[in-house]
């Protein structure tokens, strides 16, 4: 890995009562890169892209051991402060959920909560992101119209909009693309090529086409364990575990 | 031998008519019960029904109207929403928040809510009478409104509780991984998707309180008057209806019925209400 990684875990355990959902995970994540966690349903990836932003904080029962280093400091150790931790991060989750507002205030949610007055730099950011996703031209005449009458392809765009609009440096983004038609799901990816000039994208998905698309980095997990990583040509042409041979035979 | 293909389609011919029929039912209930209070009420009804109190002889026929039972039936259903928001709000935001690790808890208190919804309201008029002896309460105002408050919690709180369940994990992991706080998620978020459901619960419950009769039946006390203070006794729209009714006296009668159109008239109003506000509430929420 040439540049400093953005994240590194060390160690990390995730239990949910006896049972153990990560076990033992080990990993660096490269900064302004894709990196792809691959792998089987039910094998842990949702539960690590949220130990990441400490969404895990929300299910009392899930018990985190480890450290998360996220540009050097563990974030599992910070007490107060998670609103920074998590303002680090965008998250898209597997179906858009737009909060219940206009497609404007969606976006301007994030600067609202930062304590952002300013109208101009309100409208200029919102209009800013809006075209980033590639959504302006087709909301630009109707901004305040509530957010959940766009379609669903539209809807996970502006949800990105609302992510970039908090000034992430990371976006987490959780099987963006299950819930979304090709021609939507091809525009996320695009989005995700371009955007990661300026930011760090981790993208879970057990979609093997989608990952050798997108990946520049790959992470393999297998219940709950990270059983390869690498860059893209090692993992997928030359991969070293039976697990992943087979799981790039069958192909999901 | 009938073949399949002929005991299908009659199989889908008679559920077919089966839904006409009921449709039809229910239609003609609508139908015959409105035709009677509009056209018997209609009769009786007049500009002084609605803002005058009785006058001397009015329950032999003589002049004045029901203001007071009107006033009376607002005052009661309008406090009794109040209190019964007061307990059933703090009740159901701690089944969603502070105790939902605890779901043997929620689910008893789930249990409870729904058998308190089952027990009919002369019960609630009983328990309200009791209480009010015990108290050394007389009929009055305040009676009603509690009677009539504990007939309501379990509505107002059932009806936020699946408004609030209905609220999706995946919108309140988006706003915290935007970095909202609780509170701000709480108001923001939450309540407003949960708004339009818990006016259409609070309006429900509200439709309720006005129309119920047996609760008040006992704890209210009957009076011509128009009520000052908590303690003084209330008339209400469901008492009124049922007295003139009981009278011998035809004219009196037929002055129950103008109650019963006000009454109605009053039903309608919030159910359009309802309707109304909570397509336009509705917009904003998935």
């Amino acid at each position: 890995m040439s540049a400093t990684p953005i994240i590194k875990i060390s160690n990390l355990h995730v239990h949910h009562g006896e049972r153990t959902l990560l076990n033992r995970i080990n990993l660096e994540i490269p900064r302004n890169k894709i990196t792809v966690i691959l792998g089987p349903s039910g094998c842990g990836k949702t539960t690590l892209l949220k130990s990441l932003n400490r969404l895990t904080d929300l299910h009392k029962e899930l018990k985190l051991q480890g450290k998360i280093f996220i540009d050097g400091e563990d974030i599992l150790q910070v007490k107060e402060d998670l609103t920074r931790v998590r303002q680090k991060m965008g998250l898209l989750s597997q179906r858009p959920f737009p909060l219940p507002m206009s497609i404007y205030k969606n976006v301007a949610f994030g600067l609202k909560i930062n304590g952002v007055k300013d109208k101009a730099l309100v409208e200029e950011t919102v209009t800013r992101h809006l075209r980033e996703v590639g959504l302006w031209d087709e909301v630009k005449d109707r901004l305040h119209a509530p957010a959940a009458r766009l379609s669903i392809g539209q809807q996970q765009r502006l949800c990105l909009a609302r992510g970039l609009a908090v000034g992430p440096e990371i976006i987490l983004a959780d099987e963006p693309t299950s819930a979304l038609d090709p021609v939507s799901s091809r525009k996320i990816e695009q989005k995700f090529l371009e955007l990661k000039e300026h930011y760090t994208v981790i993208v879970v998905t057990h979609i093997l086409r989608q990952a050798k698309r997108l990946a520049d980095h790959v992470i393999f997990m297998y219940f709950g364990e990270v059983i390869e990583q690498g860059p893209p040509e090692q993992l997928f042409e030359s991969p070293r575990t039976d697990i992943l041979k087979e799981y790039l035979q069958v192909g999901h | 031998m009938m073949n399949r293909e002929t005991q299908k389609k009659i199989e889908e011919q008679c559920f077919r008519w089966l839904m006409r029929l009921a449709v039809l039912v229910i239609l003609a209930v609508i139908v015959l019960v409105l035709t009677v209070v509009v056209l018997k009420g209609g009769r009786a009804m007049s500009w002084q029904m609605i803002t005058r109190v009785p006058q001397g002889g009015f329950y032999l026929g003589g002049e004045g109207g029901i203001l007071n039972a009107i006033i009376g039936s607002l005052y009661v259903a309008g406090g009794a929403v109040l209190l019964a928001i007061l307990i059933g709000l703090p009740l159901v935001l701690g089944m969603h928040v502070s105790w939902t690790r605890n779901t043997r808890l929620v689910t008893f208190l789930r249990f409870l809510l729904d058998t308190l919804w089952g027990i009919p309201s002369i019960v609630y008029g009983a328990f309200g009478f009791a209480l009010m002896t015990f108290f050394q309460w007389r009929a009055s105002l305040l009676a009603a409104i509690v009677t009539v408050a504990l007939l309501i919690v379990p509505i107002i709180s059932r009806g936020l509780d699946e408004v609030l369940r209905g609220v999706p994990e995946g919108l309140l992991e988006a706003a915290h991984a935007l970095g909202a706080t609780k509170t701000e998620i709480a108001y923001r978020v939450f309540f407003r998707q949960a708004l339009p459901g818990f006016i259409t619960a609070v309006l429900l419950a509200f439709g309720r309180a006005i129309g119920d009769t047996a609760s008040v039946l006992f704890t209210a006390g009957y009076t011509d008057n128009l009520p000052h203070a908590l303690s003084d006794p209330a008339a209400t729209l469901p008492l009124a209806i049922f007295f003139q009714l009981s009278s011998p006296i035809a004219s009196v009668q037929e002055r129950a019925y103008a109650a019963t159109l006000i009454l109605t008239g009053l039903i309608v109003l919030i159910s359009l209400i309802t309707r109304i506000s909570s397509r336009r509430l509705k917009e904003n929420i998935l």
